[in-house]
């Protein structure tokens, strides 16, 4: 693979950028593989990667329906932060921020990982314990996160209105300094890319038909849109479309996949530095590098494939917009679109064995896969390889629907009382 | 934005007016206080998910304020039927992959898209 | 004259009509109904922007919706200012002030435009690749470079003045696009009687027709048809024409999202105007004449200012009366370019000559050039040109080879063919189709009711357009149930049949070369890039896109993606269906934040709800605390007084006297039937049949999983009669989780639900001076401690309003809870406080009331437990009936975690140092000593100081928290550890003597 830098840059430059060569190779599939990832998002990938870099793992494919990071990995609002509350969520969402911290380096790829700092924003006295129990339970497993005045957010981020006359005031914010964004495309293509230096294949527009198992019940294969594909392991990382993959191995998932929306802003000069997000009138913003406001926006209540959300729940989410940023009411809507995502019913994630032998899940990321894609990657090349969960990814497994041992953070933040 | 029937009130109505109420036809466990952790799982947990047609609780709650079912395919959102609770899952002739609905015109319009087909 | 390029005689305008604007700082003068553009280029500017990347100096291509260069900002006055305001869009009113963009120090030199010199490092793509070292320079260095480079406009950073309207509106035909086709399916459709909405985004309909000089509709004319049509139909009961309106979305179902532009074209708007109107439309079908949009053609320095769009140069001369030259050049792969070039020379303009890459264009054309005079390059190229900030010549080569020659000219029409706007259709989730003879997407399988007509379907020649209008717009009604009125038959005449087109790179931009020929012009993407995509392995179009960035700018590709597309298809050698088209979203133009929002600002986002006793409160100086919707009084400082110090004498005083509190937010169901004790035997874990009418009890209320989900005191005011209370912010879900439960798994049950929150008004009474106080306002019911114990509830009259009377406690004190209607909430209040007052009792707010209750022990559902917690780990188990066969929750509770050792439980914890509260949400740990990340064994809920205890008291989840009773553990804070000691969580009077006075 030959390296990027500068110098490269400036030597292609010269000569009218002819010497790129392709970022991964389009391989026909082989006969077998030792594994088989389906799902070419980020994690997918990643996980790729790091079997081959960590587990000298390399005779591995990535299979995708359609083109690489064109799932959530793509059409996500791409917020990176690590300040949950519970161990389970610290342990990977933190173990995720670590690697996201040196994976330009890594991967010699710039993902353009940003540490402008998430803000939450505080509307209520409800709002304010469940903040600060956050902040203490952050602090107490290493996790940065700190709280502000309503003085001090407005310091770090001058757009917000901070009117005591405002419908929902706002009492304060909590900011993680290293939380921030990254460049979506940019993990999906630069984990491609290693992986495929490593030989890992990746194969596009191969759609999986078919989960083939041996007389003992383990996994054999794939039955796919090019044939079948041997392979001792499978896992299983498509995101919305888990529940379909895994019904080929009369596997029920306890998920239910819904459209999430998002929307970006013409693109303008830099004026919103951080990310912000408020739970209590549910909106999250950010400014992409090229000026556009990135926007997310929630998700709609009923189960679809569409990728195509109501017009009610973008105006819903500008509305909140609007109430904390007074003077965007003017900037107008280039483009919205929606991703599935795939949400558990304590909306913490899956990743685990599975009850059939050799085939592994991850899924569940809901609405914050993104920000754990190099964690959830690293961890799940640990269970393909060794064929049980990592420590840090221990909580998340398949069972604990049935144990009732849930990792709840949704219902953590609690209720108006 | 959806627009869905109630079959109480007989009516189309806005998404707007209803709220959405997870899978339709779980039936809860009569003996529950007695089934098993699997069973319980399997009740309350897992889910088919399905892309195509789904089975779905829908309450009008903005209008008669009833709970109803419905079968809608999850890749078109088109709804299929629009039923009252208690009745059984209706006939569905169209109950195809969605994708092959997709790929049919509505018949009102096959007249005059062949005038102009390309 | 208003511009030295308006030609006498010329357009649509008016020239006495007159209107002046400033740009970058110079007073210029335009006709009413100008755009920007069309007033810049009579008055002969036509560098009008930077592009983004490069920052190369850009002219106006275009004139309509597509502009990708001609981006400025407009402003009214400070406050009213917008960004990136399409030029060729938006309309001259007298005083405007319009602003260059993405350039500094001027518009003429730029500092920026070093990029343009550097730009063979700006290769697509190229950030990816670079920037890496060192780690940290990143965030700190290189990208607030690049985000300053990039961006176009400044955003608004005032608070936006103006108001905004929306609509619901439903119709059985909405017919999008009132050109040729459009209009005729109005027409048809209207004729019928059905209901119509016809919308277009320009300010007046005619489409095409604006800058189509010659064809005639029924003997007029083809503009002044439109014009007549539209006054037609505006004039018909049953039909709504809507200008100016563009329809940005189609969603689910037939429904429309339409932008109203009502006041950015005036002057002076009336006050009572919004600026812009968000219609959103249900309609039983959808027709869709949205019409095409000319490409230009690929190749070297294509983007110089003065070169455009055919249509466009057509447009300003026969609509605006503004010639964009004086010795101008065409280079086209479609006949349409000769009409402009026909019209322009007619108007007495110089057509240097018409460069057509086609050995043979069509015959017609040719012809009436020879007529005219006009020199005909049939099978050449234009293949590079020259001018800085404005074209200056374009170097013209044959086909294949050949050296060229150098035609000077000061502007350079292009014309690669017409691409159908699909955008709506493909939006519906209909499937576009390749169609390879005119290498266009047309519409292919129809997802919803729709049916698009005209140039957006195809239909090029104006006969078919009109019939297929027609035909749509009957067919479409009388699906609808309408079949009125007669044929309509129209007679379009004068057209031009149309040949030709291509996509993808021209002569002199092919592979191998490394000219800037832009595809995608505000973004900067060349050819090149998009092959250097392919070259990367970049092989989707979607990959190829957000590679290059090609169709991502703020036209949304309108211009770009066709040729993009070709050009990977080039590259890749496959077939242009096989790359696969980049998904149309919405919306089609950008629409404006405040727009789509409308109404829902202020006071009417998310309106407050406010309890009957609110003046009151506001009037005694109560603070408010927001809980869910609602706004609570929070405490009643007087003069001086911290909020710690009004809360410690309200807090004295409703133990030492008596206090007044406002629960008229707790939610209240009403819950009537034969079967209502069975019923709320299943919805909570309590047993309601032992219950005795004019009796109360606690319940418990569980999700089938187990874990608590609210909590209340429900009396039983007859047999079949029970008085629900619920948390305050839970109030809605749970009259929907038992209307769930009661419709659809217990439809046996003869129980009916109201909801009777806001009926009635709910005064607590609470302290030693309880009964004193009410005594004298109640009449028949007899309220001493033997007839009327605690946990009672008896109905008669409150000053003589009949009221529902509680004897409950959350505070530990003898208390009451009066219930009246709503509407005698405010009158009752001041009775009782009447009484209150003088005997030493004050008004407490929220904040009282948590801190009483704490010292009780009594929990908050939602602070204290947070939808982990069981009814056992809340330490109420006592209200969890085991003799009952079924409730919700029942199993839930039972599973393997919810039973096993080592839960967090809810215990008291009482700080060491008395006088140190505890911060809510700290957690607890064992070994204050342990290195990160520590064990956490749970965290405080609740925190107080309790000035009736003298001293701080907490509440706290702690795993095995009942075993650990007396231990010490510690909460260790970002500066110190506190060391606190596990303990019961009542307070004051363990015993409960105080609840009877």
């Amino acid at each position: 693979m030959r390296k990027y830098s500068i110098f490269a840059v400036a030597r292609e430059a010269m000569r009218g950028h002819k010497g790129w060569e392709a970022q991964w190779t389009s391989p026909e599939p082989r006969k077998e593989y030792d594994v088989i990832i389906v799902g070419g998002g980020g994690h997918g990938l990643g996980a790729a990667y790091y079997l081959a870099k960590e587990h000298g793992i390399t005779n591995v494919a990535v299979i995708e329906k359609g083109w690489l990071g064109g799932g959530n990995t793509g059409r996500n609002t791409t917020i990176i932060r690590s300040n949950y509350l519970y161990d389970e969520s610290m342990n990977i969402y933190e173990h995720s921020l670590k690697l996201w911290e040196g994976l330009s380096q890594d991967l010699n790829y710039n993902v353009m990982y940003s540490p402008r700092g998430v803000m939450m924003l505080s509307h209520n006295i409800n709002d304010k314990q469940s903040f600060q129990r956050h902040i203490h339970a952050n602090r107490l497993h290493g996790i940065d996160n700190e709280w502000l005045t309503p003085e001090q957010a407005k310091a770090y981020c001058p757009p917000l209105d901070i009117a005591a006359t405002a419908r929902y005031p706002i009492n304060g914010a909590t900011l993680q300094r290293r939380g921030g964004t990254a460049r979506h495309d940019a993990v999906a293509w630069g984990y491609a890319r290693a992986a495929s230096d490593r030989g890992v294949h990746v194969i596009q527009n191969c759609e999986v038909k078919g989960i083939r198992r041996g007389p003992d019940g383990s996994v054999s294969g794939v039955e796919t849109t090019k044939g079948f594909i041997g392979a001792k392991k499978i896992a299983v990382s498509a995101s919305g479309h888990n529940s379909v993959i895994m019904a080929m191995a009369d596997v029920r998932m306890p998920l239910h996949s819904t459209p999430l929306q998002a929307l970006v802003s013409e693109p303008m000069k830099p004026i919103f530095p951080c990310v912000v997000m408020s739970n209590s009138v549910h909106a999250y913003i950010s400014q992409s590098d090229k000026g556009e406001l990135v926007i997310g926006a929630g998700t709609d209540q009923y189960n679809s494939y569409s990728q195509n959300g109501g017009l009610q729940i973008v105006t819903h989410t500008l509305d909140a917009i609007c109430e904390l940023f007074p003077m965007f009411r003017r900037v107008k809507m280039m483009r919205q679109w929606g991703g599935i995502t795939d949400n558990t019913p304590d909306r913490s994630a899956i990743q685990g064995v599975t009850p059939v032998k050799n085939l592994f899940v991850n899924c569940g990321w809901g609405t914050g896969g993104f920000k754990a894609t190099p964690g959830s990657a690293h961890l799940l090349a640990h269970l393909i390889a060794k064929g049980e969960p990592h420590r840090l990814a221990a909580g998340l497994t398949l069972d604990r629907f049935r144990t009732g041992r849930l990792i709840d953070e949704a219902a953590a933040a609690a209720v108006a009382h | 934005m959806l627009l869905i029937y109630c079959p109480y009130c007989e009516e189309d109505r806005s998404e707007l007016e209803f709220r959405h109420g997870g899978d339709a036809h779980i039936v809860r466990p009569t003996n529950m206080a007695d089934i098993s952790d699997e069973e319980f799982e399997e009740f309350f947990f897992l889910r088919d998910n399905p892309k195509g047609v789904i089975y779905e609780r829908w309450r009008h709650i903005h209008g008669c304020g009833r709970f109803f079912n419905a079968a809608r395919d999850t890749v078109s959102d088109r709804f299929l039927a629009s039923y009252k609770t208690g009745e059984p899952k209706p006939a569905l002739s169209g109950a195809s992959p969605a994708s092959a609905q997709l790929a049919e015109p509505p018949a009102q319009i096959d007249e005059t898209t062949e005038g102009t087909a390309k | 004259m208003s511009g030295a390029n308006r030609i006498a005689g010329q357009g649509r305008l008016t020239p006495a009509r007159t209107a002046r604007f400033t740009f970058d700082g110079r007073s210029y003068e335009a006709l009413e109904g100008d755009t920007v553009a069309s007033a810049l280029i009579a008055n002969g500017v036509h560098l009008v922007g930077r592009s983004f990347k490069y920052h190369r100096p850009r002219g106006i291509l275009s004139a309509g919706a597509e502009e990708p260069n001609a981006l400025i900002d407009v402003a009214r006055d400070k406050a009213r200012r917008q960004p990136n305001v399409r030029a060729t869009v938006q309309e001259v009113f007298d005083g405007m002030i319009v602003s260059s963009q993405n350039r500094w120090p001027s518009l003429a030199f730029d500092v920026g435009g070093v990029n343009n010199l550097l730009s063979p490092l700006f290769a697509a793509g190229f950030y990816y690749k670079t920037f890496m070292w060192p780690k940290a320079a990143w965030d700190k260095l290189y990208e607030p470079v690049i985000r300053h480079a990039a961006g176009l406009g400044v955003a608004p950073t005032e608070a936006d003045p103006d108001r905004y309207a929306g609509r619901f509106a439903f119709c059985d035909v909405l017919v999008v696009g009132a050109g040729v086709a459009g209009l005729s399916a109005a027409l048809a459709a209207a004729g019928t009687g059905a209901r119509v909405i016809l919308c277009d985004e320009q300010p007046e309909a005619g489409g095409a027709l604006h800058f189509d000089g010659s064809v005639t509709i029924d003997g007029q004319p083809g503009y002044e048809w439109a014009q007549a049509t539209t006054a037609r139909l505006a004039a018909m009961e049953n039909v709504t024409v809507l200008s100016r309106t563009t329809a940005f979305g189609y969603y689910n179902h037939n429904f429309v999202g339409l932008v109203e532009r009502v006041t950015d074209h005036l002057a002076r708007p009336e006050r009572k105007l919004p600026r812009e109107r968000l219609w959103q439309v249900r309609a039983r079908r959808v027709i869709l004449a949205t019409g095409s949009i000319e490409r230009h053609m690929v190749f070297a320095n294509n983007d110089r200012p003065g070169i455009m769009l055919a249509s466009a140069a057509r447009t300003y001369l026969n609509h605006f009366g503004v010639a964009v030259g004086r010795r101008i050049g065409v280079y086209t792969a479609s006949d349409s370019a000769y009409e402009a070039a026909f019209d322009l020379k007619r108007a007495g303009v110089a057509i240097a000559a018409i460069v057509d890459n086609r050995e043979k264009p069509g015959e017609a054309v040719v012809a009436e050039a020879r007529k005219l005079g006009i020199e005909v390059l049939a099978g050449h190229s234009v293949v590079d040109t020259k001018g800085h900030r404005r074209v200056s010549s374009m170097k013209v080569a044959r086909n294949g080879g050949g050296s060229g020659r150098s035609i000077a000219i000061d502007a350079l029409l292009m014309s690669a063919g017409w691409t159908p706007s699909v955008h709506l259709f493909s939006q519906s989730r209909g499937k576009v189709a390749y169609d390879a003879e005119s290498g266009r997407f047309l519409p292919g399988a129809y997802a919803q009711d729709c049916l698009s007509v005209g140039s957006c379907n195809g239909t090029d020649a104006l006969q078919a357009s009109i019939e297929e209008g027609l035909a749509a717009g009957e067919l479409m009604a009388r699906a609808t149930g309408y079949d009125g009125g007669d044929k309509v038959e129209l007679r379009g005449e004068n057209a031009f049949e149309w040949t030709g087109g291509m996509a993808g790179a021209g002569e002199g931009a092919g592979a191998d070369t490394t000219v800037k020929a832009f595809v995608d012009f505000q973004n900067d993407v060349c050819a090149k890039d998009i092959r250097l995509a392919v070259r990367e392995g970049m092989h989707s179009i979607e990959h190829i896109k957000r590679f290059t960035t090609n169709g991502m700018a703020t036209d949304q590709g309108k211009l770009s993606n066709i040729h993009g597309l070709a050009i990977a298809s080039e590259v890749l050698n496959r077939e242009i269906p096989k790359i696969g088209l980049t998904t149309f979203r919405s919306p089609y133009t950008p629409v404006t934040f405040g727009t789509l929002i409308s109404h829902s600002r202020g006071d009417l986002f998310d309106p407050a709800r406010k309890t009957p006793m609110h003046e009151w409160e506001v009037a005694q100086g109560a603070l408010f605390e927001d809980v869910g919707n609602w706004k609570r009084a929070w405490y009643y400082p007087r003069s001086g007084e911290t909020m710690q110090d009004a809360v410690n004498r309200e807090c004295r005083t409703v133990r030492n006297a008596a206090g007044v509190f406002d629960a008229s937010t707790l939610g209240k169901i009403e819950v009537v039937g034969p079967d209502a004790a069975e019923f709320l035997n299943l919805m909570y874990t309590n047993a309601w049949d032992t219950l005795k009418p004019g009796r109360c009890r606690y319940g418990i209320m569980l999700r089938e999983d187990g874990y608590v989900y609210d909590d209340g005191v429900v009396g039983r005011i007859a047999e079949d009669r029970f008085h629900v209370t619920t948390t305050t912010g839970g109030a809605p879900r749970v009259m929907n989780h038992m209307e769930d439960y009661l419709q659809t798994e217990f439809p046996h049950l003869r129980v009916w639900l109201t909801s009777t929150t806001e009926q009635w008004a709910v005064i607590a009474v609470q302290g030693p001076k309880a009964r004193e106080i009410i005594e004298p306002l109640v009449e028949g019911i007899d309220i001493s401690n033997e007839a009327f114990p605690h946990m009672s509830v008896r109905e008669g009259t409150v000053c003589g309003v009949p009221a529902r009377l509680f004897r409950m406690s959350f505070t530990g004190e003898l208390g009451y809870e009066i219930n009246v209607p709503a509407d005698y909430g405010q009158a009752v209040w001041e009775a009782v406080w009447a009484r209150a007052e003088p005997l030493g009792a004050c008004a407490y707010g929220t904040e009282t009331m948590h801190v009483l209750r704490a010292e009780k022990g009594y929990i908050i559902v939602g602070q204290d437990t947070d939808g982990t917690v069981t009814p056992y780990d809340a330490g109420l188990a006592w209200a969890v009936s085991k003799k009952k066969a079924d409730f919700v929750g029942i199993r839930g509770l039972k599973r393997p975690d919810l039973v096993k050792e080592g839960r967090k439980q809810l215990v008291g914890l009482v700080t060491k140092d008395p006088g140190v509260v505890l911060e809510e949400g700290t957690q607890i740990v064992a070994d204050p000593n342990e290195p990160k990340p520590m064990t956490m064994l749970g965290h405080v809920t609740s925190s107080y100081w309790s000035e009736n205890c003298g001293r701080s008291i907490a509440m706290a989840l702690i795993a095995g928290g009942q075993a650990r009773m007396g231990q010490t553990l510690y909460a260790p804070t970002a500066d110190r550890t506190i060391a606190v000691e596990v303990s019961d969580m009542v307070f004051i009077d363990k015993n409960g003597e105080r609840l009877n006075g």
